[in-house]
């Protein structure tokens, strides 16, 4: 279920959008943020509080990258390999985290730390190769810079 | 050129309305409240200002049509969905200079008597989203935003949309469709977004970088703005430049600034002294180019006389360690991986060619593929829904147009010569 406090918050999303199936994308966020990932349940409480089907919102939940349909590690390092990212190491790093961390793309780590997902662009051309760990960009990454930085979120 | 856009970025504050305000911040929304709303449009039109998402189309020609229709409430869309490969260049608007774009926005929705706005903002700039919210909360603290804007009467309410990880929401109509709480799948046109967009009202969508050039537009004129830049293109762009140059990252150049000089002069030229191998002017989706033909103003109208698109403006340069078998294989795993799988083109021409170019990649191509390869692109172009997969197509197509002998030599070996 929904926390109060997730409960008031999707009440004034609502209010944002002239009607309640617009609210779905933030509402699936706020689920995922409540239970962890997508899970049969989070889509249940989203669908029963914004009236809309559950075929509707698991068909469009999962037409997105960013919603997580498998329980997560605790923190999600997610590093960009497109072009521009790729040309400067990008894939070095992927082998990297796979070595030090026992980190597959797609994966979570042995003791739950972290879960890699592979991104196509984030927007950090110019100082790729880059990546986001949770909510926070981390750019011009070396292995040596990975190493200090996942260090504190452990 | 003084900048426009990035004005005051190096500041740390920024993103604050009270930094904003102190270097001329919010005076052109009053001016704007002064005028007629027609006489916005005449002015944007006279600006020639066109959209910055890559299409390059005329943006007084949109108001026009969306202020035309009869239908109320009328919605204006800001598009950050920044996903083109290789683009940065509207995340520093959103991130340091919020309150530009506001300002912006509420100056356009006046133009276009529209009540509601909405920035779509991809869900990959989670900071953004963030300084973006503080930012509105402010502008409605000051009165900016809400039920009567700056006290003249005029009613514009603003949120930020979270996109969640689809390349296609920078479409606009797939915009639209994930605005609304739906997969991101594009509509077939007509009906166009300016008359039946969100909600199914009159609805406009423009980029971050075309909405931030309202304030100084209004503030100095139509006239005195289309002096900046190519005369066809008129006023500033961003240029975002990644990969092998000393110097990468945003400038703020004339629009028309060449492609050589933006390489060589203002990114101080490839990176370790190397030579250049190839560039992709416009982000992933636009035609790559081979040295020797990167001498070309990069503005809308130009560029397609040199082969190449201005796109988003986001130059990605490759020095000769580069394989481009390889750099064309993982932009069709991208192409792939954002098909929405709406239309048969698309959904498995895409997939076909990721998987040929995988094998040519890998060793295994045979004699044939190249052939192959053309034959897909070609059932691809100009048959899907919309322009992703004529994307995906023509980078195929003009990989293999200036450096077959590449992928000749690849099948041939059955290896990489670059490594």
């Amino acid at each position: 279920m929904f926390s109060e406090t997730a409960k008031k918050e999707l009440e004034e999303i609502r209010l944002k959008y002239p009607n309640a199936r617009a609210a779905l994308l933030p509402a699936l966020y706020l689920a995922q943020r409540e239970f962890g990932w997508l899970s049969p349940e989070a889509y249940e409480a989203v669908s029963s509080l914004l009236g809309v089907p559950k075929a509707i919102t698991r068909g469009v939940g999962t037409f997105y990258a960013m919603y997580k349909h498998k329980p997560m590690g605790r923190n999600i390092v997610q590093l960009c390999t497109n072009v521009s990212c790729m040309i400067l190491g990008a894939e070095r790093l992927v082998d990297f985290l796979k070595i030090k961390y026992g980190l597959e793309p797609g994966g979570t780590s042995p003791d739950g730390q972290f879960s890699l997902v592979i991104m196509e662009c984030i927007g950090a051309c110019g100082t790729a190769p880059a990546m986001l760990v949770n909510d926070d960009f981390y750019e011009n990454l070396t292995e040596k810079y990975i190493e200090e930085i996942l260090e504190k979120y452990k | 050129m003084e900048k426009i856009l990035l004005k005051n970025i190096e500041n740390p504050n920024s993103a604050d309305i009270a930094e904003y305000m102190k270097t001329g911040g919010y005076q052109s929304l009053p001016k704007a409240l002064g005028m007629q709303p027609k006489e916005i449009i005449e002015e944007v039109k006279k600006a020639g200002l066109r959209g910055r998402g890559g299409a390059g189309f005329p943006v007084a020609m949109k108001w026009t049509f969306a202020s035309a229709d009869p239908k109320f409430p009328k919605y204006l869309l800001c598009n950050a969905d920044e996903g083109e490969p290789g683009t940065f260049k509207d995340r520093p608007i959103l991130e340091k200079n919020p309150h530009l774009l506001i300002e912006g926005m509420t100056i356009s929705g006046f133009a276009l008597r529209a009540e509601y706005g909405y920035i779509y903002l991809r869900g990959e700039y989670p900071a953004a989203k963030d300084i973006l919210n503080k930012a509105i909360a402010q502008a409605y603290e000051k009165g900016f935003l809400g039920d009567n804007v700056a006290g003249k009467g005029f009613k514009f309410h603003l949120a930020v949309h979270q996109g969640a990880g689809a390349y296609i929401c920078g479409e606009e109509t797939a915009l639209i469709e994930s605005l609304e709480g739906d997969k991101g799948q594009p509509r077939i046109k007509p009906p166009f977004p300016v008359n039946v967009g969100a909600f199914a009202k009159p609805t406009v969508v423009n980029n971050v970088e075309t909405l931030s050039n309202l304030p100084y537009l209004i503030g100095t004129g139509g006239e005195a703005y289309a002096k900046i830049g190519s005369p066809e293109c008129p006023g500033p762009k961003i240029y975002c430049v990644s990969g092998h140059v000393e110097k990468p990252g945003v400038y703020e150049l004339p629009m028309g600034t060449n492609l050589k000089d933006i390489i060589y002069s203002h990114c101080g030229g490839i990176k370790g002294g190397k030579k250049l191998k190839a560039v992709i002017p416009g982000g992933i989706s636009t035609p790559i180019l081979p040295p020797d033909k990167i001498d070309c103003a990069m503005d809308f109208v130009n560029m397609p006389k040199h082969g190449s698109m201005l796109g988003s403006g986001a130059v990605i340069v490759m020095d000769e360690s580069v394989c481009l078998v390889k750099v064309c294989y993982r932009a069709l795993k991208f192409f792939e991986h954002e098909s929405c799988g709406k239309c048969t083109p698309c959904r498995e021409g895409t997939g076909w060619l990721r998987k040929v170019l995988g094998r040519i990649e890998n060793g295994q191509g045979m004699e044939s593929d190249i052939d192959l390869l053309q034959s897909i692109a070609g059932n691809m172009l100009g048959k899907t829904f919309c322009p992703l997969g004529d994307g995906a197509a023509s980078v195929v197509q003009n990989f293999i147009k200036h450096f077959r002998p590449e992928f000749e030599a690849h099948i041939k070996n059955k290896a990489c010569s670059t490594g």
